[in-house]
């Protein structure tokens, strides 16, 4: 129940159209029904001297033109009467078909649209859970297995049903006891078909199962290619190879030998079906109980019925796979996401953020942050300092809101920033990550994601304050060039400056670093921070850092150990403080008077 | 170079020559292609035929109102079906022998192939563009091969006999409607050629949908920081509503086919009718052979449509074909002269000397294919048993040293000795089965920690794989797992930690007792007690060894014996730790800005 309703979800825009679609097919079906008769009639009735069973105001018709006499010399009109009737088919079917296509293609857009938002959306920590190749998978398989099923299985189910229920009305209004010589091996068709493909799942199973370790070996080696040749190992490889595609070709001819017997034994019983209609409408032809025309009606639906019922039995066994699909994809669906329209206060923001007593808990279970409180005040810069896993990024995760703390407040300008609405708070905080995402895009793309309405000018200051600019335009294309692996492959460290430059176009009121310059050489470093202290006058400003010369002209230096601030204060009451701090900068500072010591005495 | 790597490059014409080359594929089911051949002409002779049964039916028996006769007609029309089902039996599991075959032949050339081929191959081309010719094209060649051929000899000897049956039956009838059959082939080529363009059209348009889907997923951090959700869904909603136009009009295409189609066997149908009609009424012409014929007329379409699918599918099957043959026909850059070896005496194992482990480059150069050159005139000579740490940025040739020692590249200049010998020429498993290798990034192959250990020396015993495990630290591990060395890794090593990784691909390294060692250390961090495991297997390990090591971690370099600061393919400073921070130059000033990191780890929180 569950399923159709999100399914009529997707579809009902389109759902009219697709059901006079199913209607159209019904129509197309009896016209296709109908000009068999065509033939019929004028074997029996023109050519012949059967009388003309027609219905009242067609008979009155073929009255007025002159009757069988008249047909007779212009026997033309009928081969015209079955050209216009398989015309009338071709029409119905054409738009029956395109119908089919405009209503199946729009819902199945629906459908990756909703995906789409739905994952940009997904809250946080449902995407830290989930794989990107199995989230992938359910939005590309699964949305074309389910377009397939609205495409061609339910259409196809359909279209079968009319052809064989209007089939039979004609065939029973015909002759009812030839219909049921007509119906006697068939039911064994639909059984066949339907156990069969049933059965052969297993083996389908087994042949996608050694196609895959097949890919897997063949991937692996060629990933894995130094390895191999580092040990000389080429020889072991292809034997290993000739293992699984032996195993591969093996299992193929399995399932084709299976096939092989399926299509010759359902011929076989489709043929013996057509045969005893033959062989019983010819001997009661002979003995005048039926007409030549009704033969020749019967041997052209008795191909309406097996054909047709042999596909549905292949068609309904196909169905169980599109539900496993669609669950797939209502899985997703489900997941919690982030409000997409205005949630919350959208006050004023300064940058005035107070931690107090702050605890958090990652939905695994591990413990970041425990009793975090400090303050601070608009325009003030603090950095950040610990090792790796303290729970520093986790700290500016909670004030992007990419999770909630659970003890504790945070207060921005006086709001609990749980209560702000969190794309109102994004938009005021600028974040540059520590590993952070270029989109295969061009370079400007890229650097005006967050204002895409900025000038040119706009972006070149940015690009300068980043130190990317000269990079920038000494690529061929400059900021047109395309990022990523069909176009330029950035270093970790342009990557960042980009982010960099993504972040300082648009003006916040609060800025957060990272570790963003970890991958920034030293000079390059300095001069980013030179540039930033000028443009984010008046900016709340953290930064994360592992070196202590990236930190020291902060206000304050906040410490985390094991997700407790364990220090706080300037650097120059740190330095004289024992502990963690003074530690590392004793380390940095001996190395640096080394290679700096000449160049600024103090 | 780009081009080569499109996926579908659309050939036109018949390349002969190509397909000539294939026919070796095709040989060794001759016997079978051609009694296939021979089946299908047999199956569209009875498929020809049927239609004539039932004009003897109708005039035999009907018009001329008798019964007698019926039960040895029917038997033998009983006969024909049941032949008929035995040739589909016999016919689909030819074909599909067939196909499965020629599959299985070409892929394994291909594998072959691709173990000899050199790593500037590997470099420059795409693990998936060989995956898919290994994989899709071989597939669709073996399929045009096998089934192609089935459909092509049936729809040829249908048409044939058709035309021959109708035509000894009645040549006025059958010539009048002949003249629907240039149309039939006209428009199912046009349609099918467009249906099989429009659908690769398709193909493409889904894959940027996948790839946005891949990125959409990936940068969600990004996206939600920068809020841009709803950009993103506008760039998207614009590939799916191309995509939505592309394939309702593919779709609408593809619907407008059949119609037609069947309207140019209706107009043949309504010609018999017409013309065989007239005939019927003066009596030159009996009612089985009338409707034979307006059976015949519908029917003609069927080996058409066949016929017009056959000749595009064999246009993707040419480019299948040519992508999969250029791959099989790049010659590998660095191969044994086995003559020149035959000559020295070196072409049997055992007379290979032994490897010291001193190693020289003598005004080595190096330059890609592409022209880039990465190594001048590059000079360095190391002892048996030293450790060479080498240190650098990104791109200084810090790899390309090392690969050319391993002899995965050969240098395009100058020459490099192991143990007095100019390695080329000497036999490439000479060094590499001498090779301890360990990557950043372990690569471990699916199977158990056993057999990926084995790979180092295939016929260790388990004495030698405890001995190198205990040396590498990873037999308490792996002590402590359920299964022991029996624990599978799983796909790339995916059911172990990094740090397990390491230790493995360690043991693997070591179990052979190399003389020359490389590793390229990871950047990765792990856990202070693996990194401690580690840091204690690298020491065991570099005992005693030639050793390169492309250094990230500062334990590694301080423990070498020298290092080589390396900048744009030279080295620009060279000496122990402590003589290097003396220095005070290049390497201190890496030493502070990468290095520090990792000292609030190890050397100052304990």
């Amino acid at each position: 129940m569950k399923r159709l309703k999100i399914l009529l979800q997707f579809t009902k825009k389109n759902l009219l159209r697709y059901f006079l679609a199913i209607i159209f097919s019904g129509i197309a079906v009896i016209f296709s029904i109908i000009s068999p008769m065509v033939i019929s009639f004028t074997v029996d009735s023109v050519i012949g001297d059967e009388p003309m069973d027609l219905p009242d105001w067609l008979m009155t018709r073929v009255s007025d033109f002159g009757g069988r006499d008249a047909l007779r010399e212009n026997i033309w009109i009928l081969g015209l009467l079955f050209v216009l009737l398989t015309l009338l088919t071709g029409i119905f079917q054409y738009i029956k078909n395109r119908w089919f296509a405009i209503s199946t293609e729009n819902a199945t857009k629906n459908i990756r649209d909703t995906l789409y938002d739905h994952l940009q959306h997904m809250e946080y920590h449902e995407h830290v859970k989930s794989q990107t190749g199995d989230l992938t998978q359910r939005c590309t398989a699964d949305v074309e297995t389910m377009r397939k099923f609205m495409a061609n299985q339910v259409t196809q189910v359909g279209e079968i049903l009319f052809t064989v229920v209007f089939t039979l009305i004609v065939m029973v209004g015909l002759n009812v006891e030839l219909t049921l010589y007509s119906l006697a091996v068939v039911p064994f068709i639909f059984l066949v078909s339907v156990i069969f493909f049933t059965k052969v799942k297993k083996t389908f199973l087994e042949v996608e199962a050694t196609d895959s370790e097949l890919h897997a070996t063949l991937q692996e080696n060629l990933t894995g290619v130094r390895v191999v040749r580092a040990f000389g190992r080429q020889a072991y490889e292809i034997d290993r190879f000739k293992v699984k595609n032996e195993n591969h070709r093996e299992k193929v001819r399995k399932l084709n030998e299976l096939l092989a017997w399926y299509w010759s034994m359902s011929d076989l019983l489709c043929m013996i079906q057509a045969m005893l209609v033959l062989f019983i409408s010819v001997s009661w032809a002979a003995s005048g109980r039926i007409t030549l025309g009704t033969v020749i009606l019967f041997i052209t639906y008795i191909r309406n019925l097996i054909w047709p019922i042999r596909q549905l039995g292949r068609v309904i066994s196909d169905m169980g796979q599109a539900f496993v699909a669609f669950d797939r994809i209502i899985e997703i669906l489900d997941k919690p996401a982030e409000p997409k329209f205005t949630q919350g206060l959208t006050p004023e923001i300064k940058g005035n953020i107070v931690f107090e007593n702050v605890s958090f808990q990652y939905p695994d279970g591990t413990n970041p942050l425990k009793d975090i409180s400090f303050e601070v005040k608009q325009g003030q810069t603090v950095g950040i300092l610990g090792p790796t896993g303290c729970g520093k990024s986790s700290l500016m995760h909670l004030l992007v809101r990419l999770f909630d703390y659970q003890k504790g407040s945070i207060k921005i300008d006086g709001y609990e920033l749980k209560e702000i609405d969190k794309k109102w708070l994004r938009s005021h905080i600028g974040i540059v990550l520590q590993e952070p995402f270029l989109f295969s895009k061009t370079v400007l793309e890229n650097i005006k994601l967050a204002k895409p309405d900025a000038s040119m000018d706009e972006v070149e200051r940015a690009a300068k304050i980043a130190a990317i600019h000269d990079t920038v335009i000494s690529f061929e294309k400059g900021y047109e060039t395309l990022v990523g692996e069909r176009g330029v492959t950035l270093s970790g460290g342009q990557v960042q400056r980009v982010a960099i430059a993504r972040t300082v176009l648009k003006n916040h009121p609060i800025l957060i670093f990272d570790d963003s310059l970890s991958a920034v050489d030293m000079e390059t470093d300095i001069m980013i921070r030179k540039a930033l202290r000028e443009r984010s006058k008046g900016v709340t400003t953290f930064i994360i850092s592992h070196r202590i010369n990236t930190l020291a002209q902060a206000d304050f230096i906040v410490v985390l150990d094991k997700g407790r601030i364990v220090q706080m204060g300037t650097h120059d009451e740190l330095v004289r403080e024992e502990g963690l701090y003074s530690r590392i900068w004793a380390i940095q500072s001996s190395l640096e008077e080394g290679q700096e010591g000449e160049k600024n005495n103090e | 170079m780009n081009n080569t790597f499109q996926e579908e490059v659309f050939s036109k014409g018949v390349n002969i020559d190509l397909w000539k080359k294939f026919l070796r594929y095709a040989k060794p089911y001759r016997g079978k292609l051609i009694m296939l051949s021979i089946f299908m002409a047999m199956l569209a002779g009875f498929d020809a035929v049927i239609p004539l049964m039932q004009r003897y039916a109708i005039d035999n028996f009907i018009v001329a109102h008798t019964t007698s006769g019926t039960i040895l007609f029917f038997a033998a029309y009983a006969l024909v079906v049941i032949v008929q089902a035995i040739i589909v039996k016999v016919m689909i599991s030819y074909a599909g022998y067939v196909e499965t075959g020629i599959c299985y032949d070409i892929r394994k050339d291909g594998f072959e192939h691709l173990q000899e081929l050199s790593f500037s191959y590997y470099d420059t081309t795409p693990v998936g563009w060989m995956m898919s010719r290994l994989t899709s094209d071989i597939w669709r060649l073996g399929n045009t091969l096998s089934w192609g051929l089935v459909d092509f000899a049936w729809g040829l000897c249908m048409m044939v006999i058709t035309s021959i049956v109708m035509l000894v039956l009645e040549w006025k009838l059958a010539l009048l409607t002949f003249i629907v059959i240039p149309f039939l082939f006209l428009v199912s080529i046009y349609f099918q050629k467009r249906i099989l363009l429009n659908h690769r059209d398709i193909r493409k348009t889904n894959s940027l949908i996948t790839a946005a889907f891949n990125e959409g997923i990936q940068g969600v951090k990004t996206t939600k920081t920068l809020v841009r959700e709803e950009g993103n869904l506008n760039d998207f909603m614009k590939l799916t509503k191309e995509m939505n136009r592309k394939s309702i009009s593919a779709a609408t295409f593809a619907a407008v086919y059949m119609p037609i189609v069947t309207l140019l066997g209706s107009i043949a149908a309504s010609i018999v009718i017409w013309k065989g009609g007239n005939r019927l009424m003066i009596g030159t012409l009996s009612y089985g052979t009338l409707t034979a014929f307006i059976s015949y007329a519908i029917q003609f379409f069927f080996p058409i449509r066949d016929m017009a699918r056959i000749f595009t599918d064999l246009q993707s099957a040419q480019a299948s074909a040519e992508r999969i043959m250029s791959l099989l026909e790049t010659k590998p850059d660095i191969v044994d002269n086995v003559e020149e070896l035959e000559k020295n005496g070196l072409s049997d194992r055992k007379s290979w000397p032994k490897i010291n482990g001193n190693i020289v480059f003598e005004n080595v150069s190096f330059a890609y294919k592409t022209g880039e050159k990465v190594l001048e005139n590059f000079n360095l000579s190391v002892k048996a048993g030293e450790k060479i740490a080498l240190v650098g940025d990104t791109g200084a040739g810090k790899s390309t040293i090392v690969n050319l020692a391993c002899r995965f590249y050969e240098p395009t200049g100058g020459r490099i000795l192991i143990d007095g010998h100019d390695y080329t020429k000497m036999p490439l498993m000479w060094l590499h089965s001498n090779l301890g290798y360990v990557l950043q990034t372990p690569h471990l192959f699916s199977g158990t920690i056993r057999e990926n250990i084995l790979y180092g020396k295939l016929d260790a015993t388990e004495e030698e794989i405890i001995r190198a495990s205990k040396l590498v630290n990873l037999h308490d591990i792996v002590m402590k797992m359920e299964k022991g060395y029996d624990t599978p890794v799983g796909e790339g090593g995916s059911l172990l930690s990094t740090g397990e990784k390491q230790l493995v691909s360690f043991a693997r390294a070591i179990i052979a007792d190399p003389a020359i060692f490389v590793l390229d250390e990871a950047t990765s961090s792990v856990d202070t007690e693996t990194e401690h495991l580690i840091q204690g297997a690298i020491a065991n390990i570099l005992k005693n060894r030639t050793s390169f090591i492309i250094a990230h971690r500062l334990s590694t370099i301080r423990s070498a014996d020298r290092i080589l600061v390396i900048r744009d393919g030279r080295i620009i400073e060279e000496g122990t730790h402590q003589q290097l921070l003396a220095r005070k130059g290049h390497y201190a000033r890496l030493y502070t800005n990468q290095y520090t990191m990792q000292l609030e780890h190890g050397d100052i929180s304990e």
